[in-house]
């Protein structure tokens, strides 16, 4: 079985920094796998390790830089990896990642079984680009997925996770699955998961590697573009206090609960 | 022709139209006005259920025109059927703007159709306007909500999710007789590669309560352990409200991801939210800064969490909370 992972590398949100001009400030900020990722990867790693001749490829669009995230996920047990990286890339929506994503694929995996993918990434946090690369490799997508059940028969099904419950869903290989932060913990990394990641070979792909037109990647193959980006209005703080008077603290409380 | 505004009437599993679904409705009249009175039309897939009540609940909520694909089929939301009936309509009406709530089944559903239509999509949106050129000009949060980002878009339709419960919905009750159009749709052509095997719901305690929860009481990590949360159980329970948690604490196995809220979890607006040894990080503001009135209880002056806050108290939640809770016991009694 040929599984493909899609993996980003974001800023790490929780620790945003600002630049003068109310920009984030990316230089500095430590760049990780995004989480929901991370899940991905791990969901790929455990049908690896349960069905026999299972190679998993991670693939990435970015910067060179994101060579280091394909590494990461080499040392955690991914066979290889590789990189979508041209600055005719830059700017993508999702409209465009995905059809750069999904000619990636089309380019280097045409025999995929399965693509997986993060839900969301906690930059963008769009939820938009596994749906997208799904519809434009003509296979069935499954979003929010918690579990992978079972592959058998050419079928995978999943446990899909919605407001009102779970679902049991089944979809017919090859297929795309957005995975949400499962019950289980992304693995770490391996003593000769180390080595393989610093002897690894990972491959830079640029738009005329895959053919892509330039029209349809970037930012001319965007629809979408941003006019404006500001920082959300802080609200206006309320009262503090601070004292030890428990029964100070409960009457303001109460004021509060009957408005 | 006359310009128009196609709004995805997302039904729940009973087949009832959703309350985002009236929140966009109210949104769109203001954007009509904008847009040359653009006429404000719903798209309903169905399987017939509940068909008079939605309706009657779309002509209150002020659609012009109501699309009903209705077949037996329809029944259980499919991506494969749902997504190429809203393309078929969308390329025959050629909406200007197409709106959908970004539910899971929206945020499923509108990728599909922006992507084989080839036009641009703004996720989860928390606000929509039109500027002086006549676009959709969608704002939303990104790198977890540390940034606001106005997103237009140059391809038609203009597609947006917007975030459930955080537009109005309107108070009027409109009283025009929209028009409908009902039609049984084409599937014949749909290659159907996913099934839908079983459906397990959620127990009603917990997922459904924190979403129409008055008040909320909720903890994170500074809630410890077991004991902390069974406090925060205690003064929900005399206040009538529900238990919510933080990403900490669920990630701790303090509280289940069911009642998570904030970025990765649930948005709630309730009239008071309690937010006991929650730090309020981003991610976690994201979630419930549309509350009515935010009390804070935190040790650390410091924490972020003051910030939204309308009441905020710098001490030990493991000691206010019985003296709080004792004293809302005594006046229910008294």
């Amino acid at each position: 079985m040929k599984i493909v992972v899609c993996i980003k590398q974001v800023p790490d949100t929780a620790d945003i920094k600002w630049t003068e001009n109310n920009t984030i400030q990316r230089e500095g900020v430590e760049s990780i796998i995004n989480p929901f990722d991370m899940y991905a990867i791990e969901t790929a790693l455990k049908l690896k390790d349960v069905y026999e001749n299972t190679t998993v490829t991670t693939l990435t669009m970015g910067p060179n830089q994101a060579e280091n995230i394909i590494r990461k996920s080499i040392s955690m047990g991914v066979d290889s990896g590789f990189v979508l990286s041209d600055k005719k890339f830059a700017g993508s929506d999702t409209l465009a990642t995905a059809k750069t994503i999904s000619t990636g694929i089309q380019f280097k995996i045409p025999d995929f079984d399965l693509v997986i993918c993060g839900q969301f990434a906690t930059d963008g946090d769009t939820a938009q680009t596994g749906s997208g690369v799904a519809t434009n490799l003509d296979v069935p997508v499954i979003t929010y997925v918690k579990e992978v059940k079972e592959i058998k028969d050419g079928y995978v099904t999943v446990l899909r996770e919605v407001e009102d419950g779970k679902e049991v869903l089944k979809a017919k290989l090859p297929a795309v699955l957005c995975m949400l932060k499962c019950d289980y913990e992304p693995r770490r990394a391996y003593i000769n998961g180390y080595r393989n990641a610093q002897k690894a070979e990972v491959k830079f792909y640029s738009h005329e590697d895959i053919s892509i037109s330039p029209e349809e990647t970037g930012f001319k193959g965007s629809p979408t573009y941003v006019s404006k980006a500001f920082r959300p209005e802080e609200k206006q703080s309320g009262e503090l206090i601070k004292t030890d008077d428990l029964e100070c603290i409960s009457n303001k409380i109460l004021e509060v609960l009957n408005g | 022709m006359a310009k128009e505004i196609l709004i995805y009437a997302q039904a729940n599993r009973s087949g009832k139209v959703i309350d985002v679904v009236l929140e966009l409705a109210n949104a769109a009249h203001d954007l009509s006005e904008k847009l040359e009175n653009a006429c404000i039309s719903a798209l309903l897939i169905t399987d017939g259920r509940n068909l008079d009540e939605n309706k009657h609940v779309l002509k209150k909520a002020g659609f012009n025109k109501v699309y009903i694909a209705s077949s037996e089929y329809l029944k259980d939301y499919s991506t494969e059927y749902y997504s190429q009936i809203a393309i078929d309509l969308i390329k025959k009406i050629e909406p200007e703007i197409f709106l959908i709530g970004a539910t899971t089944q929206g945020r499923d559903l509108a990728p599909v159709i922006s992507t084989k239509l080839k036009t641009g999509l703004t996720a989860d949106c928390t606000s929509l306007d039109i500027n002086e050129k006549g676009q959709l000009a969608a704002t939303r949060p990104t790198f977890g909500g540390n940034l606001m980002a106005t997103i237009l878009c140059k391809q038609f339709p203009q597609m947006a999710t917007v975030r459930p419960k955080v537009l109005k919905k309107s108070d009027k009750n409109y009283e025009q007789e929209p028009l409908i159009i009902e039609y049984s749709p084409d599937l014949s052509n749909i290659n159907k590669r996913v099934e839908l095997l079983d459906f397990i719901a959620n127990p009603q305690l917990t997922d459904k309560r924190i979403d129409e929860a008055e008040i909320i009481v909720s903890g994170g990590k500074g809630m410890k352990n077991e004991a902390g949360f069974k406090l925060l159980q205690e003064l929900a329970d005399v206040l009538g409200g529900s238990v919510g948690a933080s990403r900490g604490a669920v990630d701790m196995g303090l509280a289940d991801s069911s009642i998570q809220i904030g970025q990765t979890g649930k948005t709630v607006v309730p009239k008071i939210y309690i937010a006991c040894g929650i730090s309020g990080a981003v991610q976690h503001v994201v979630g419930m800064s549309g509350s009515d009135k935010i009390i804070a209880i935190n040790k650390d002056e410091n924490a972020p969490i003051f910030k939204q806050a309308d009441l905020g108290i710098v001490g030990d939640a493991f000691e206010i909370l019985p003296n709080l809770i004792q004293k809302i016991r005594d006046k229910n009694n008294g």
